[in-house]
């Protein structure tokens, strides 16, 4: 028996741990911003006043959070079922399209809180419809869902640039995006929600897509530990063989899986869409795909980590923008390395320090 | 070798201690093992023999405690310093690379230089002697998978001994072998006895241990309890030292009432996902109110068989039917809504699912019923509920259903199976390995289990490798060989005349 199996209690799986290794992700990122002869402690600063400081920057930093629910959620709710979604960008990147489709037609006719239902489904519907194929691969013909599920992201988007080029595109513009939706056809901001904590939310794009983002955190925990489908799921997800002998249908438990997958990644176009731009934008989707895998991992695939990890990769997001902006030596590209030491430390080498802590905890306990 | 070391025990251990996290696998253990003897280590499982071998073949350091060979300390850090103490180890899983040859094999690890061509000659005379020594006749040319089993577990003899081993430690040795097989082995055993090898042989079987060991220690729970010449004392009395308390080790039944035919397989054949034909037109009925045991080596189809009936694995052709209705196609989730009930033979990979918490388990596969909650909803509360109950009447320790399954031991994992699939009152009951890796209190209480369920009027099929089970339980016995049941006995059969079966040879 090695130190891997020695129970832990949760504050400190799910607190000591995540904060130790969060701690040294900042410290290495820390190191790196200190290697290009800019100071760390001042770095910091920035970032965590820029995501964090005013009302308009929390606001930002939870639009980002938005959309990485949205995708995190997606890629959780697969990975239950031992599926990994590496598609949910194209997904959303879909999604934005059922979004646009539904806010083109209505916009004109009906208050955005008749819109917003049928946006929602929208999305939803394209963003599985993008899954669909991928998911009845897998499930009928064995292909594996990582390698159709990238090559769909592709399809989407070679798909979606055809459209908003040729398709969607304002007549005699040049942009390739769709004509900027009525006030019927967009998501409210949320200033009073900002107002709530006394801060003004300005210029950010924080809007009604963040409460639906926390209804499906609601609903996937629902589905996946308070149903029969999702306790199919998770049987599928730990033991294929035993979800057989459990008379539980692959091929259908694959396909109902990706669909909610697919449908999750694609409300996630709500929030940029309908949210902040008002209309469908190229490329609108800027990686919350990918993303959402990081925030899944590290949110252990349960609801409420992922709303703190895309808590924590909103403010990466936002912090870095304003970092960049106040040290020029600091570009968007030293971010990415700093969100990627993130998911070094606090995803793939989660486990790394867990024999010492074990080992700790034995020591102070005694035992 | 001067004659003081002649004298010295082969093996000593002194106060060997071992504890994981807050598991003491092994207390204070003393044990002292003469040259040129077969001592026999038998515990139940989880009773610390496997961590007690692993610490003398290195995979393991001992916290405390002293190991002596032939009367030196040494300390063995790892596999090879075990090597080359003078030990090898036959494992339970075989460790040799399929596609090699058998001299392949025995040469790994001691090839002799950069280059293969001497190493290999001196290695085919040195085998040639080994075998013509110690009666292990193995083709060395011949591939490893296409070897029987048995003759796969004379390589890994070969291999210790080839490496010089004085020692050889044998982890549950007979698992996986038909009786001739395992006879043959103990014939080889008493050979390298005599040549002035020692042996420890590690196993659960009381009736290997008085069959071939000269000395026999008794683990329980971590402890050496006992230390006992095998010509003085008595299967009860190591049964009854292995488990703490006295048990019944044959059971007890009475006559069998069979009623009419609730499950009936008719000309079915079997092909697995190569082609290969697994179950061969095989055909039987089992009544109600008997146990029909299935006996034979693992691996002749056995599995198939099983699967197939449970709806798992889709037949070639033929016919089931359970209660006079045909169930072609119908899935396991239909079977189990016809009364048919499957205890699996794999209960880590098939059974349950280690990661779940116990009470998630415990409707694995009627989690759609609708008293465990309504429409597509759980109803945790109900179901945990029942899990209690089932624990409570079950006897499954430590009765907490919220604990992850893969922290029960193997006996309480398999009556969490048990529990599961008896409770729901199927009028076909079909069992694979109903005890594998199970302890011998466990035992008793599943056989009882079985025995009632008979009683009860089911119809039960009982698939084990473990002859002695099928012959204890079963009232008729059908023995499988390559896919064909060749023949039928009745349950008081004699093992002679099964074991030849089950080898092919006689029908």
């Amino acid at each position: 028996m090695s130190t891997a199996s020695v129970p832990l209690p949760a504050w400190i799986n799910y607190g000591v741990i995540p904060l130790i290794n969060l701690i040294l992700a900042f410290f290495f990122s820390g190191l790196v911003v200190w290697l290009i002869g800019e100071n760390p402690f001042e770095a910091l600063k920035y970032l965590v006043i820029g995501a964090l400081g005013r009302g308009e920057g929390i606001g930002f930093t939870l639009f980002y959070t938005t959309s990485f629910i949205f995708t995190g959620l997606s890629v959780a709710v697969a990975i239950h079922a031992g599926l990994f979604n590496i598609g949910s960008e194209g997904q959303a990147y879909l999604g934005g399209l059922g979004a646009a489709l539904v806010a083109l037609s209505l916009d004109h006719y009906v208050p955005w809180y008749v819109t917003m239902p049928f946006a929602v489904i929208g999305a939803a519907l394209f963003g599985a419809a993008c899954a669909a194929i991928p998911a009845w691969l897998q499930a009928y013909r064995g292909s594996h869902i990582v390698i159709t599920t990238i090559m769909f992201n592709f399809i989407v988007s070679s798909l979606m640039n055809y459209l908003l080029v040729r398709v969607l595109i304002v007549p005699k513009a040049m942009a390739p995006e769709s004509r900027t939706f009525l006030e019927g056809g967009q998501m409210p901001k949320l200033d009073w929600l900002i107002s709530m904590f006394g801060g003004k939310l300005g210029a950010a794009p924080l809007n009604f897509s963040f409460l639906i983002a926390l209804v499906m955190c609601y609903l996937v925990w629902l589905l996946i530990w308070r149903t029969k489908l999702g306790y199919e799921m998770r049987t599928l997800g730990h033991s294929p063989t035993a979800a057989g002998y459990a008379g539980m249908s692959y091929k259908k438990i694959v396909m109902i899986t990706m669909l909610i997958s697919g449908g999750l990644a694609g409300m996630m176009a709500l929030n940029p869409v309908m949210g902040a731009s008002a209309r469908l934008q190229i490329e609108f989707v800027g990686g919350a795909g990918f993303v959402g895998i990081a925030v899944s991992l590290m949110g252990r695939n349960h609801p409420a980590g992922i709303v703190l990890s895309a808590l924590l990769f909103g403010i990466l997001y936002q912090g870095g923008a304003e970092l960049s902006f106040d040290m020029p030596a600091i570009t968007r590209d030293m971010i990415v390395v700093i969100q990627g030491m993130v998911i070094l430390f606090a995803g793939a080498l989660e486990y790394m320090l867990r024999p010492a802590i074990v080992r700790a905890y034995q020591q102070i306990t005694g035992k | 070798m001067s004659l003081d070391t002649q004298n010295e025990p082969a093996i000593e251990l002194v106060g060997i201690d071992k504890t994981f996290g807050t598991v003491h696998a092994n207390k204070n253990i003393n044990l002292t093992v003469a040259k040129g003897s077969i001592h026999g280590i038998i515990g139940e499982n989880g009773a610390g023999k496997s961590t007690l071998m692993s610490i003398l073949y290195g995979f393991y350091q001992a916290d405390h405690g002293e190991i002596r060979i032939s009367g030196k300390p040494v300390s063995i850090r790892d596999s090879q310093t075990a090597i080359s103490s003078g030990i090898g180890m036959v494992h339970q899983h075989f460790m040799l690379v399929e596609n090699f040859t058998v001299l392949e094999n025995v040469m790994l690890g001691a090839e002799g230089g950069q280059l293969l061509r001497k190493g290999v000659a001196s290695a085919r005379k040195e085998l040639k002697r080994l075998e013509d020594d110690y009666g292990l006749e193995v083709d060395p040319d011949a591939v490893i998978e296409e070897l029987p089993v048995g003759n796969q577990q004379r390589v890994e003899i070969l291999k210790a001994l080839y490496r010089g081993a004085e020692i050889l430690i044998l982890d549950e040795p007979t698992g996986v072998l038909t009786p001739a097989e395992a006879d043959h082995l103990f014939k080889v055993l008493r050979v390298l006895r005599d040549q002035g090898k020692t042996i420890i042989l590690i196993t659960h079987k009381l009736r290997e241990i008085m069959a071939i060991t000269d000395t026999v220690s008794v683990m329980r729970r971590g402890e050496m309890v006992a230390t006992r010449k095998t010509s003085e004392t008595t299967v009860e009395e190591l049964a009854e030292l292995m488990v703490g308390r006295r048990v019944l080790l044959r059971v007890e039944k009475g006559e069998a009432n069979p009623g009419k035919v609730l499950l009936s397989v008719k000309n079915l054949t079997v092909k697995d996902s190569r082609g290969v034909t697994m179950v061969d037109d095989v055909s039987f009925d089992v009544r109600a109110g008997e146990i029909v045991g299935i006996a034979g080596v693992a691996g002749n189809g056995q599995s198939e068989l099983l699967e197939a009936i449970a709806g798992i694995r889709k037949p070639t052709s033929g016919e089931i039917l359970i209660d006079g209705k045909p169930i072609a196609g119908a899935d396991p989730a239909a079977l189990r809504e016809l009364g048919l009930a499957h205890i699996p033979e794999d209960r880590h990979h098939m059974g349950l699912v280690l990661k779940f918490e116990e009470y998630e388990n415990s409707i694995l596969g009627y989690h759609r019923d609708a008293r465990y909650g309504r429409g597509a909803m759980l109803n945790l509360d109900g179901i945990r509920k029942s899990a209690e109950e089932q624990i409570a009447k079950y006897d499954i320790r430590p009765p907490n259903p919220r604990l992850k399954t893969a922290n029960f031991s193997g006996g309480n994992q398999q009556k969490i199976v048990v529990a599961r699939e008896i409770e729901r009152d199927p009028t076909v009951l079909i069992i694979g390995q109903p005890t594998r890796g199970v302890d011998i209190g466990a035992i008793e209480f599943i056989h009882k289990r079985i025995i009632e369920m008979r009683d009860a009027g089911k119809a039960v099929l009982l698939v084990s490798v473990e002859l002695d089970e099928i012959r204890s339980l079963s009232d008729r016995i059908l023995v499988m060989f390559a896919g064909k049941v060749v023949g039928e006995k009745s349950g008081e059969a004699g093992e002679q005349t099964l074991g030849l079966m089950m080898a092919g040879i006689a029908a």
